[in-house]
């Protein structure tokens, strides 16, 4: 028989101890992601170095140096240059983006019909927001308003010449305006259209296959200036004489000719990773075409390839500042304009205009991005291990 | 009793001729074909019309006209009395030069970021990401135009270059460096730099088998390394150091001699690699992400280094994964150098427009460009299906 | 399937934004209700758009008088900004009716590119600037040898500046850009020594240079530059109205008619000046140019005579302040001489 002694049994939990200090906190921090060893030291290093060069010189140009009201170029302009600033100033000239402001948003769009602008900028704004939230429902109704009932109630307002509104030829369009359009046609347009020639594609019949691998090979092959510049000043050759177009509509078709072969390729992407027992599964209940495409294919397809969708849209979005070398002048093209402006020439102004440009357009693009990654994560349902 | 007999026994039963698939799907086809031929022809009874009536001539025999003006920045032998056809070559040129140095740098960039885009240090990884982010996001046309005006911006006039090592100069007019004058016998160098490739690959081979059926190693690098530098210096020397210098120097506008490198090729060169950069870093992370994470642990089981395992482990199993998406960014980059147009860079579509302008030949010019970039395009994306399927994984 | 669905969409574009075909400009034009007009991107006195966006200058008043000369009113124009590799492109393809646009005539534009000229509403000679604070000692464009030179794609300007530096075996480094803003702004940022354009231009230029008066103009013409407007080939009754149109202003100058005397003109007994006006008893002048009678009084009415345009818009009342010169009318020294209308 044996006993164990137990002379000490504990009762309760010894209180957790702190970690240790060179394990958490600021300090363990800095070494662990800063300083872990002799040659990330040395990138850091490198990396502050960097950072030094370029940030406080960015700052005190944008910010500390810069000249953010006047009515003229005096105020950007050197003492030599015929202006007030001192030798050697170097300032962004936020006063020019401030006096063109309205130019680089309408362009020439006349000013008291500015409203209508406006209004069809809440409207779409109004459209989109409930669309993009998750949460609110009957997203159905939402998309058929947007890219069935806005875009005729757009056409109108901007262009007017019915229900009493003055017609405001498409020339006066300037500016972010123009942009957008150009975004959110080729946006609505080359999806639809994506979609078919991605069908078309792995369709079985052959003439059908023929025609949408051509069409897509050639557009991808191609830069878009070309086919911009076909579409603005050839298009009218093809035709019959004396057909013309709205200079803006042709390049609209451009442009969302040349997005859709890209979103051909990347939705053919998606219909390629579905499991070819989908195809068999609403074959064997007995849908069609169509219903198997809508119901069972594209669904899981296009959840599949978001990411390479959205990329798409962000391309076509920067593609569209390709319509000021065709002398149009979306929101690049309107800056681009006014360097000619005389009262405004100072050799600040190029460079404060792209960088305003510049910023715009990342602020779309990078919203796009951001938006696609929440999307990304609240659809996978659970594919990735 | 016997009614039944017949159906079953009876082929299936008749389907009206509309809903036979086959027929049907002919019958589209037919359609579609039928529909696009009349499109092609109404086009171009069109098109002919139209040119009839505008007085046009058409053909290709403009191409043997003198082209009268002048390009600045040409690889060949061109002046205003070359031909248009020559115009169109020097312009083809200029594309395939920024093209393929484009290529190189952003590839080089690219990986780069790609890698610290992994990085464990935060410093380090925060600052790609912000280079990927600020890149990815902002039109190529923009970012071509802020290289020009920074660039012009920034550098002074050629009567106040900057001065470079080895009698280079910067200034707004470009990068200016001394040129090569090779002397007699220059040849020979050339000579043993091919000879010292040349023994390099056998040395190569030789070492590779080697290693297969003995185990034992040869420093093949370094023996490969001296070859190819060795046997030029080597020639060079002997045939009495056959090189001199032309340094440019200033005349009263700019810098005459050497070699110029105009700030249009800069400007465009950078923005272009800068720009594609940022979706190579992706495309690198997210193939090297793509690498299970059991083929490191593998490596790091079997001691090799951090370096190591990334070199011979990690990323030709990623490349498997990047190539495909690398060989369209590397498209992309070609077919956005026709931006070029934008900052006066002569490159095929620029000195094109010229041509049409001149010539009135717009059909003509337009489909030379097509033609060309389409080729270029299919040309790249052989070599790099060539490559991706030496690099694809062999399965048995 | 698909491709229906396309040929729907195609022909119900075609239906909602195509004009009918026809081949008379006129009716076209008519039928549009305003002329389609290219214009430059933007050169100060000839056409740039104001503030407000207005187009203004010598090329667009021209293509106000021809709208004002059909529909009686000057705003029935509409104006395509064209670059110089673009504008003949746009003009054989019909995207524009008239192409006013500095355009130099040339033989070659007339018969291979298939199009006419109207007539030559503004004399021209192709010259230099240079940045006489940079480069001091230069006074002469035969001193150019080994400068780099801005200059825009597709100009006569551009093959002019070639034979020219080749003439003279001078060697140069060409910058050519294609907008002319962008030749612009790398001039003013000092990427070239020289600037070549037509000379109206140059001046035009000097005003929006950060410095303008750091710069000169060279005194050689290197060419000769008859800027007019220009119609496609193939449509006489098109040619014949923007060509007399022209002749009209022309004329309304050398007679004395002007923007302000018009009303009193309109009463003159002067044969030439009722002729001009339509105001001749049974006057067929205007009708049978296919517009109404009183075209020239319309054009006058709302743009003024030639002489007035030229003044408001690069003479003595405008900026650039250039001088009739050559320009001037052919009872005064110059090479403005209109057509007798009769």
């Amino acid at each position: 028989m044996q006993e164990h002694d137990l002379s000490f049994v504990r009762a309760e939990m010894v209180a957790n101890q702190a970690p240790p200090v060179s394990d958490h906190g600021p300090v363990s921090w800095l070494r662990k992601n800063l300083f872990a060893n002799f040659t990330d030291t040395i990138f850091t290093i490198f990396g502050i170095a960097l950072i030094v060069m370029i940030v406080p010189p960015l700052i005190q140009w944008a910010f500390i140096d810069a000249q953010w009201n006047g009515s003229d170029r005096s105020v950007c302009a050197t003492v030599v240059q015929g202006g007030v600033r001192p030798e050697g100033w170097s300032g962004a000239c936020w006063a020019f983006v401030d006096a063109k402001f309205q130019q680089f948003m309408f362009g020439r769009y006349p000013m008291d019909e500015r409203w209508r602008v406006y209004l069809t900028g809440f409207l779409f704004v109004g459209l989109l927001v409930p669309l993009l939230v998750p949460s609110v429902p009957r997203k159905g109704l939402n998309a058929i308003l947007l890219f069935v009932v806005f875009p005729i109630i757009g056409f109108f307002l901007l262009t007017g010449g019915a229900f009493g509104l003055r017609p405001v030829p498409t020339p006066l369009w300037g500016g972010l305006l123009v942009t957008l359009v150009l975004a959110y046609v080729g946006i609505a347009v080359s999806f639809p259209l994506g979609i078919l020639l991605a069908l078309g594609r792995r369709s079985q019949m052959p003439v059908v296959k023929l025609v949408c691998v051509v069409f897509i090979e050639t557009i991808r092959g191609v830069p878009l200036i070309t086919i911009l510049f076909m579409a603005s000043v050839m298009l009218p050759l093809f035709l019959p004489p004396g057909t013309t177009f709205d200079k803006l509509l042709r390049a609209l078709v451009g442009v969302a000719l040349f997005a859709s072969a890209y979103m051909a390729e990347v939705i053919r992407g998606g219909l390629q990773a579905i499991p070819k027992g989908q195809y068999e599964g609403a074959d064997a209940l007995g849908l069609s075409f169509w219903k198997k495409m809508n119901l069972i294919v594209l669904p899981q397809a296009i959840k599949l390839v978001i990411p390479g969708i959205v990329n798409t849209f962000i391309g076509l979005f920067k593609d569209t500042s390709l319509v000021y070398i065709i002398g149009m002048f979306d929101l690049l093209g309107a800056v681009r304009q006014n360097f000619a402006d005389a009262n405004w020439a100072s050799p600040q102004t190029p460079i404060t205009g792209l960088v305003f440009a510049g910023f715009v357009f990342w602020l779309f693009c990078f919203g796009m991005s951001r938006y696609s990654i929440f999307m990304e994560r609240r659809l996978d349902t659970g594919h990735k291990r | 009793m016997a009614t039944p007999q017949s159906t079953v026994e009876g082929a299936a039963p008749r389907v009206p001729l509309f809903y036979d698939p086959r027929v049907r799907g002919i019958a589209y086809q037919v359609l579609v074909f039928a529909g696009l031929v009349a499109l092609i022809y109404w086009i171009i009874g069109n098109t002919s019309a139209n040119l009839q009536r505008a007085n046009i001539a058409s053909g290709f025999d403009f191409l043997q006209g003198r082209a009268g003006f002048d390009i600045g920045d040409s690889l060949v032998e061109y002046s205003s009395d070359s031909t248009y056809g020559r115009a169109l070559f020097v312009g083809f040129l200029n594309t395939l030069r920024v093209a393929i140095i484009g290529i190189l740098t952003a590839t080089i960039i690219g990986f780069i970021i790609g890698i610290g885009r992994l990085s464990k240090n935060w410093l380090i990884n925060r600052i790609c990401l912000v280079y990927v982010e600020v890149f990815r996001n902002i039109p190529p046309l923009l970012v071509i135009f802020f290289w020009y005006f920074g660039v012009l911006s920034v550098l002074p006039s050629p009567r106040e270059s900057i001065d470079l090592p080895l009698g280079s100069y910067l200034n707004s007019r470009g990068l200016y460096f001394p040129r090569f004058l090779w002397g007699e016998g220059a040849w020979l160098v050339l000579l043993g730099l091919v000879l010292g490739l040349v023994f390099a690959f056998f040395v190569r081979r030789w070492a590779h088998k080697r290693q297969m059926t003995t185990g034992e190693q040869f420093p093949v690098f370094w023996t490969s390394a001296g070859l190819i530098v060795g046997l030029p210096l080597l020639a060079f020397i002997v045939t009495g150091l056959p090189l001199s210098f032309e340094f440019p120097a200033l005349s009263t506008f700019n810098l005459q001699g050497g070699i110029q490198v105009r700030p249009e090729f800069l400007a465009l060169y950078l923005a272009l690699s800068f720009y594609t950069a940022a979706f190579i870093a992706e495309i690198v992370r997210a193939g090297v992400l793509g690498v299970s994470h059991g083929q490191s642990e593998a490596a790091q089981a079997l001691g090799l280094r951090s370096g190591q395992s990334m070199r011979l482990v990690i990323i030709p199993q990623a490349l498997r994964i990047i190539i495909p998406p690398l060989t369209s960014q590397y498209l992309n980059l070609t077919k956005n150098s026709s931006l070029a147009v934008a900052i006066g860079y002569p490159d095929l579509v620029a000195t094109g427009g010229t041509t049409l302008n001149q010539t009135g030949q717009a059909i003509e010019v337009v489909a030379i460009w097509l033609v060309v970039y389409l080729g270029l395009s299919l040309g790249t994306a052989a070599l790099m299906n060539w490559y991706n399927a030496r690099m694809a994984l062999v399965e048995r | 399937m698909k491709n229906f669905v396309k040929a729907l969409l195609g022909s119900a574009a075609v239906a909602m934004f195509a004009v009918p075909a026809s081949a008379a400009t006129l009716d076209d034009v008519k039928a549009k209700g305003h002329v389609q007009c290219g214009v430059n991107t933007g050169l100060i006195g000839f056409s740039a758009p104001d503030d407000q966006g207005n187009w203004k200058g010598l090329d667009v008043d021209f293509c106000r008088a021809v709208a004002a000369a059909i529909f009686d009113d000057p705003e029935a124009v509409q104006f395509t900004p064209l670059s110089a590799k673009d504008r003949f492109t746009a003009l054989q393809s019909g995207e524009v009716d008239v192409l006013s646009r500095n355009t130099t005539w040339t033989i070659s534009r007339d018969t291979a590119l298939g199009l006419n000229f109207a007539g030559v509403t503004y004399y021209d000679g192709q010259g230099f600037m240079i940045n006489a604070k940079k480069l001091q000692g230069i006074n002469s464009a035969l001193q150019l040898s080994g400068a780099a030179v801005c200059v825009q794609a597709g100009t006569t300007t551009e093959l002019n500046l070639a034979d020219y530096f080749k003439a003279n075996n001078m060697e140069y480094s060409p910058v050519v850009f294609e907008k002319f803003e962008e030749v612009n702004a790398a001039y003013d940022a000092g990427r070239c020594d020289v600037y070549t354009t037509d000379q109206s231009g140059l001046y035009a230029v000097r005003l929006n240079l950060t410095n303008p008066d750091d710069h000169i103009v060279l005194p050689e013409i290197i060419s000769k530059e008859p800027l007019g407007p220009v119609v496609r080939h193939g449509d006489d009754q098109w040619l014949d109205i923007v060509k007399w149109v022209y002749y009209a202003l022309v004329n309304a100058e050398e007679l004395g008619v002007s923007q302000a005397n018009l009303e009193e003109k309109m009463n003159s007994d002067n044969p030439e000046v009722r002729r001009l006006l339509g105001t001749e008893d049974g006057s067929k002048l205007g009708t049978d140019l296919g517009l109404t009678n009183d075209f020239a009084v319309r054009a006058i009415k709302h743009v003024g005579n030639y002489g007035e345009i030229f003044e408001r818009n690069v003479g003595a009342d405008s900026p650039l302040k250039i001088s009739r010169g050559i320009n001037a009318l052919w009872t005064k020294g110059g090479l403005q001489y209109g057509m007798p209308i009769r």
